[in-house]
């Protein structure tokens, strides 16, 4: 089998790392994009007319320009600006890893921002009211009272765009971070063996994504039963 | 940067055109009004298989869908790479690959758009065409989907949006298309990389807030002709439909 070709070859190994970069970088994304989402759709909420436009602003450009871009843009041009020392050190330390995880993370902090905003709008505007007449102010009721219910409602649309990140850390492969798509690559380029490396490939993105959607589901039937 | 572009602008909006192929802005745009043109028939049958109440139909439909949107475009592009020229045996060109690619990734996900579509018409309206004597065939065709496809329009509209970002991925596989064109400013330039992609994210920007804002237009004005009819369909959420980005 031409499967065990690729084992025998020590090419396990290769795809082993493969998928732990785009974990990592998956993971780190993931997190960098959902901080800056929660912080934006509060202040898109709460804060003042000129903050609300640069939020709104913020969320179009990275929506309307592709992610592959964004990426290229991050690590060819931004790193560019960078002072000298500091392309240095990233040059010496896989900076393109870091510049991969802040471009996916901030390209999908927009799609997040969105899905929490309609969220924020799917929670009655009593709770607000109320949670302010029992003395929250404006940001500790939207912590503490809007915020937890506004995730449940957006649960669905959340999972939605984590799948469509763990998918997009493909892109990274364009700026040369060694991540699964770019292994695949090169084992199919050392070995010929195209059918069984690509599928190898293949049913770890789809298994991962099915994974996220139902990690997804787990969460919301959880929610559903303590919420009520 | 306004030096680059008054220089070379010729590049980035045809390729080299008169004298070689087409590439650039207008390649892009070509190559996302073909994907959205074939994938949308085949959208309209996925949804159908997705809704059919004959088992391996929908199992089919279904796994289709999963499977696309399970896996990264650029995993479909390298599996077109690799298999269109074994099915056709003949050799195929980064163009044709790139199209397939789009076309199925975008017939999964438009088809889900289209589905939902179809399930938020009231089911009165299915019903009264059975009773007016028209059979199933008819009823999808004639009164079902026309209006499910009106009522989804906006989604279509965005979906088209996404559509031109995704063909940016034909930088991977060389189709000179807008980034690929930047990218290759880039390197006769060598000097100005931050400039070169700055340009190319804001035109990305200008065209797709155009489509986008197409979109809300229609959208508003969808919204307000339903409004006076007796028979509303039951609101699609744009949230609950599974776009790609």
């Amino acid at each position: 089998m031409a499967f065990l070709e690729l084992i025998e070859g020590g090419y396990g190994q290769q795809f082993i790392k493969g998928i732990q970069f785009t974990l990592v970088l998956a993971s780190a994304s993931w997190m960098l994009a959902m901080v800056v989402a929660i912080v934006l759709a509060a202040v898109r909420n709460l804060g003042g007319v000129w903050l609300q436009r640069f939020v709104t602003l913020y969320v179009a450009y990275h929506r309307n320009v592709p992610m592959l871009v964004h990426v290229l843009l991050w690590y060819f041009g931004i790193s560019n600006l960078l002072p000298l020392a500091w392309q240095d050190l990233a040059l010496d330390h896989g900076g393109e890893v870091i510049f991969a995880a802040i471009a996916i993370g901030l390209c999908s902090s927009a799609y997040f921002t969105e899905d929490i905003r309609s969220g924020i709008r799917a929670v009655a505007t009593g709770q607000t009211e109320a949670s302010r007449a029992l003395g929250f102010g404006s940001v500790s009721s939207m912590v503490h009272i809007i915020l937890p219910q506004a995730f449940r409602a957006a649960l669905p649309a959340l999972v939605n765009n984590t799948v469509v990140l763990f998918k997009n850390t493909s892109m990274a492969m364009a700026i040369g971070v060694a991540e699964l798509t770019y292994v695949t690559k090169e084992i199919e380029n050392a070995t010929f063996l195209t059918f069984p490396t690509y599928a190898t490939a293949t049913l770890f993105y789809i298994g991962g994504s099915l994974c996220i959607m139902l990690i997804g589901e787990h969460i919301a039937r959880r929610l559903q039963f303590r919420g009520g | 940067m306004w030096d680059i572009i008054q220089n070379h602008y010729q590049l980035l909006l045809l390729g080299t055109f008169p004298q070689g192929p087409l590439g650039g802005l207008a390649l892009t745009l070509v190559l996302s009004i073909l994907g959205l043109c074939i994938s949308f028939p085949l959208s309209i049958l996925l949804a159908l298989g997705r809704l059919s109440k004959f088992p391996p139909v929908y199992y089919l439909a279904t796994t289709i869908v999963y499977v696309v949107r399970g896996t990264p475009l650029l995993m479909l592009i390298f599996w077109s790479y690799f298999l269109l020229p074994l099915l056709i045996g003949n050799t195929v060109n980064p163009f044709v690959t790139l199209l397939c690619s789009l076309v199925i990734y975008e017939a999964a996900y438009l088809s889900e758009v289209v589905r939902a579509g179809i399930v938020a018409l009231p089911p009165g309206q299915a019903e009264a065409a059975r009773a007016l004597g028209f059979g199933r065939a008819k009823t999808m065709i004639y009164i079902v989907l026309p209006q499910a496809i009106y009522n989804m329009l906006p989604s279509i509209v965005s979906q088209f949006a996404s559509l031109i970002k995704e063909t940016s991925l034909g930088y991977v596989i060389s189709v000179h298309e807008l980034t690929s064109a930047a990218n290759r400013l880039n390197s006769e330039l060598l000097t100005k990389p931050f400039e070169v992609f700055a340009i190319l994210a804001l035109t990305y920007f200008l065209v797709c807030s155009t489509v986008t804002f197409i979109a809300h237009v229609l959208e508003r004005r969808i919204a307000k002709r339903r409004q006076g009819q007796s028979i509303t369909p039951s609101r699609v959420h744009r949230d609950q439909i599974y776009e790609s980005q």
